[in-house]
């Protein structure tokens, strides 16, 4: 098969595929969005298996407890998230206008955004800390409570952190050049997938334990 | 602008140095070799560990000389403890179902060949791809050390049922570190997977090269494809279910332990937790894992069969919506082991529905292989021998499910050697046989060179004759009440199936031994092989149509194939002889699309 058959078609090495060259992806979706969208799928399997969990626990367990007393923290953290997700909207936006400048601003507010949540975030987990609420027990009920607060607002949390980070690194190799737009939207589909979680875990997590 | 970005994804210059050819390579195709030989040194380590457990079925209290070395206090003078052998149970079925079935012939082939199937250099994502089979060794080091910590590897079982396995060093030896090097092993792996299904997909998706229509697609690359689907979200709902295992372990919390637990006289320390709860998400993957064992081997199969009958299935498309079918009914139904686990009642009906429908799309499989088998003049040879022998295994192993998919029955044949021949059949000996006429399918196109055929074929007999001996008897054994997960059979309703016992373990023995063949077969081909032609069994799929063989590093040397036909113009007149390959533009016959 050295020879040009009528099935080939000639490609200089190392130069990049020209697309013609290929079946049009499904759906139009080039591959990096796609592993993002395939990534949420299975992160909506790992948070929707915690919070299921959860469910399944907490319908099991007798003494369950409402302790929180104030929506207002919370409150001011989601508001703070969905924020982030419209300041990343603009700033995905401004990379596609090719405003290199806007588009950096705007990551970096939304990291900035994120570094807010959490420190509200870890502040809230100190408080429930001193009220004596730790992994394994609490004042008001069931171990169980602080055990699975903590897992999945952890996990929450630790998806908010790494975000933050991959927020500050791609806003930096945006702007050097290294990555173009369609990776600060790629992106921004994790942190809008950050922001959508946050709010399932508040009213199942939080609301659904508020005093009476 | 998404077409450029979309082109760049997945090509990389070739390697010089020797760690990026060899050690940390992107090369898909060296990937999927590193799996393949991951997955070899963990068969014959899952092997090894069953010929153990078999000799003490079968003599309780033999002395296995040397059995010592491989436990601190669980082989007092080379005999067996009964927690040793449920140690070396539990390692058997954890290397077996997860660095056996899972990789080989899922990432190993898959890895290899679904690129090069679609037409594409590599996968989007080569350092994804890197990292998956590390992450997946890695994996394997945490669960293979646990043999060296305190008291040994966990005694709980691959299904790892709480409390025992939540509660620690008071549920037995291995239940405190073991279990704790378990799940971390198993979390890992599930990290290794994810990232292996991001690029199986995206590749199948976004890689295809000209003319190459989802439909053009083998069937063992849609068989990858489907597999990946079940791997993206069965593995994400595991892993965390293991960190909650291990936070149960090394933070003390209840998830999975009830409050008043006695174990072993004493009052556990935890309060709240569902045993329950652990079977759920456990299952929940545990389930479709089973048909991430299988679907790879059916869409093997499926090319290996239609390569030697030179002819396509009666459908294709059926073929694949079957198998799609497969995947998403597989979600449905993992309630179906756990109806005697105290579930309500009203669950076990609603999870014996869906296994009945589930048998459908496997029948239809079955029928499709059979009706094109029908008539067919098939070539024989160990590629073709080990397919009808999957065919034969899954069918022998698939008929018990109807039974145990009834509730009623089920209760009397839940947690018998009635399951355990059950599975062996239907997933580890069928899946295995998958592998085998994988290998001996590809191994030319992998290697530049042809296995022994002569020693294929005794391998084959050996193989199909002996799981036979072996797991046909297992149905007796559960009927007969024999209760799996026992290391001795004292009671005196079992005494009499003691004899059975022996027989099964010499018929494990020899085919066992009747696998050096295969090893031997395969180091000894990979070096003296004669040499192998670019496309020996005259297929039609793009993996025969690389310029070199082995293909070169980007698979199509400086051309990408264009694709022009279905993956199945076989038994047609053309300038070849009887078959059309996939890049020729020659016309087919009157159906043909080209
Ligand atoms: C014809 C379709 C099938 C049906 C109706 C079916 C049904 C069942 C049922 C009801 C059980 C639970 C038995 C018990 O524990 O009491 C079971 C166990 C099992 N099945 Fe199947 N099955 C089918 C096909 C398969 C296939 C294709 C595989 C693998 C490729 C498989 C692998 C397993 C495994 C591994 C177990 C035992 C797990 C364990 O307890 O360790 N089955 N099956
Ligand atoms: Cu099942």
């Amino acid at each position: 098969m050295s020879t040009t058959t009528p099935g080939e078609i000639t490609m200089p090495m190392p130069a990049p595929a020209p697309s013609s060259l290929m079946e049009k992806p499904a759906f139009s979706v080039p591959a990096k969005k796609m592993a993002m969208w395939l990534f949420i799928i299975a992160d909506t399997a790992t948070f929707a298996g915690c919070l299921v969990a959860y469910g399944f626990l907490r319908n099991a367990t007798p003494n369950w407890p409402r302790p929180f007393h104030s929506i207002t923290n919370l409150a001011v953290m989601t508001f703070i998230l969905l924020t982030s997700s419209l300041t990343m909207l603009n700033g995905v936006r401004a990379a596609r206008a090719g405003n290199k400048a806007g588009a950096l601003r705007w990551t970096l507010i939304t990291a900035a955004l994120g570094i807010a949540f959490a420190l509200l975030h870890i502040r809230e987990w100190m408080a429930l800390i001193d009220e004596g609420m730790t992994l394994l027990k609490n004042p008001w009920g069931t171990g169980l409570f602080g055990a699975s607060f903590y897992s999945i607002t952890g996990l929450h949390l630790t998806h908010v952190t790494g975000g933050v980070i991959a927020l500050i690194v791609v806003g930096l190799r945006y702007k050097g050049g290294r990555y173009n737009a369609d990776d600060l939207e790629v992106l921004g589909l994790y942190w809008h997938f950050v922001d959508l979680v946050w709010m399932f875990v508040v009213p199942f997590v939080y609301l659904l334990n508020l005093a009476h | 602008m998404h077409d450029t970005a979309h082109a760049h994804v997945g090509q990389h210059a070739a390697p010089t140095s020797f760690i990026r050819k060899h050690v940390f390579s992107l090369d898909h195709k060296v990937i999927g070799k590193q799996y393949y030989g991951l997955a070899l040194a963990a068969v014959l380590i899952g092997m090894f560990l069953s010929w153990l457990m078999r000799l003490h079925l079968g003599w309780t209290n033999l002395a296995i000389p040397g059995l010592h070395l491989l436990t601190k206090n669980g082989a007092p003078g080379d005999v067996m403890t009964p927690e040793f052998y449920l140690q070396l149970m539990t390692m058997h079925a954890t290397i077996m179902v997860f660095f056996v079935l899972t990789t080989a012939p899922f990432a190993a082939f898959g890895n290899y060949f679904l690129p090069i199937q679609v037409g594409a250099e590599d996968m989007p994502f080569p350092h994804f791809n890197m990292m998956s089979f590390w992450v997946t060794f890695v994996a394997f080091l945490v669960l293979m050390s646990s043999f060296f910590v305190s008291d040994g590897p966990t005694l709980g079982g691959w299904t790892q049922y709480a409390p025992l396995s939540a509660v620690g060093q008071v549920g037995g030896p291995g239940e405190g570190a073991g279990v704790v090097l378990w799940a971390l092993s198993i979390a890992i792996f599930c990290v290794g997977q994810l990232l292996g299904s991001l690029n199986f997909i995206t590749t199948t998706l976004d890689m295809r090269t000209r003319g190459m229509s989802l439909w053009r697609l083998p069937l063992s690359a849609w068989g990858w494809f489907i597999t990946s689907v079940m791997g993206l979200t069965a593995f994400a709902v595991l892993m965390p279910a293991c960190i909650l295992l291990i936070l149960d372990h090394v933070a003390g919390t209840s998830f999975f332990v009830p409050a008043n637990t006695v174990i072993n006289d004493q009052m556990q320390p935890h309060s709240g937790g569902s045993t329950l709860l652990w079977q759920h998400l456990f299952w929940f993957f545990g389930h479709p894992e089973v048909y991430i064992a299988i679907v790879p081997g059916m869409g093997i199969v499926s090319h290996v069969l239609i390569t030697n009958m030179r002819k396509p299935m009666l459908s294709h498309r059926v073929l694949v919506y079957a198998m799609g079918a497969l995947a998403v009914l597989s979600y449905m139904v993992y309630g179906h082991h756990m109806f005697v686990s105290g579930m309500n009642p009203v669950s076990s009906l609603v999870f014996s529905f869906p296994t009945l429908v589930i048998t459908i799309p496997s029948t239809i499989v079955v029928l499709i292989w059979m009706g094109s088998l029908y008539g067919a003049k098939l070539r024989i040879n160990s590629a073709s021998l080990f397919a009808l022998g999957f065919i034969s295994m899954f069918i022998a192993g698939g008929v018990s499910g109807f039974f145990l998919a009834q509730p009623s029955i089920d209760i009397m044949l839940h947690a018998t050697y009635f399951v355990v021949g059950h599975f062996h059949l239907v997933m580890g000996v069928a899946a295995m046989f998958g592998i085998f006429a994988g290998t001996y399918f590809w191994f030319p196109k992998m290697y530049g060179r042809m296995m022994n055929e002569t020693l294929g074929k005794i391998h084959f007999w050996c193989s199909f004759v002996g799981a036979y001996a072996i797991f046909m008897p297992f149905h007796y054994l559960g009927l007969a009440g024999n209760v799996r997960r026992y290391q001795a059979f004292a009671p005196e309703y079992m005494q009499h199936l003691i004899p059975l016992h022996k027989f099964i373990t010499i018929a494990a023995l020899f085919t066992g031994a009747a696998q050096l063949i295969f090893v031997y077969n395969l180091f000894v081909s990979r070096y003296k092989g004669e040499p192998a032609r670019d496309n020996p069994w005259q297929g039609t799929s793009l993996e025969w149509s690389t310029p070199t063989t082995p293909p070169p590093h980007n698979n199509f040397g400086d051309k990408l194939p264009v694709v022009y036909h279905d993956p199945f113009q076989y038994g047609v007149e053309s300038s070849t002889g009887d078959y059309v390959m996939q890049t020729s533009p020659e016309k087919a016959g009157p159906d043909d699309e080209a």
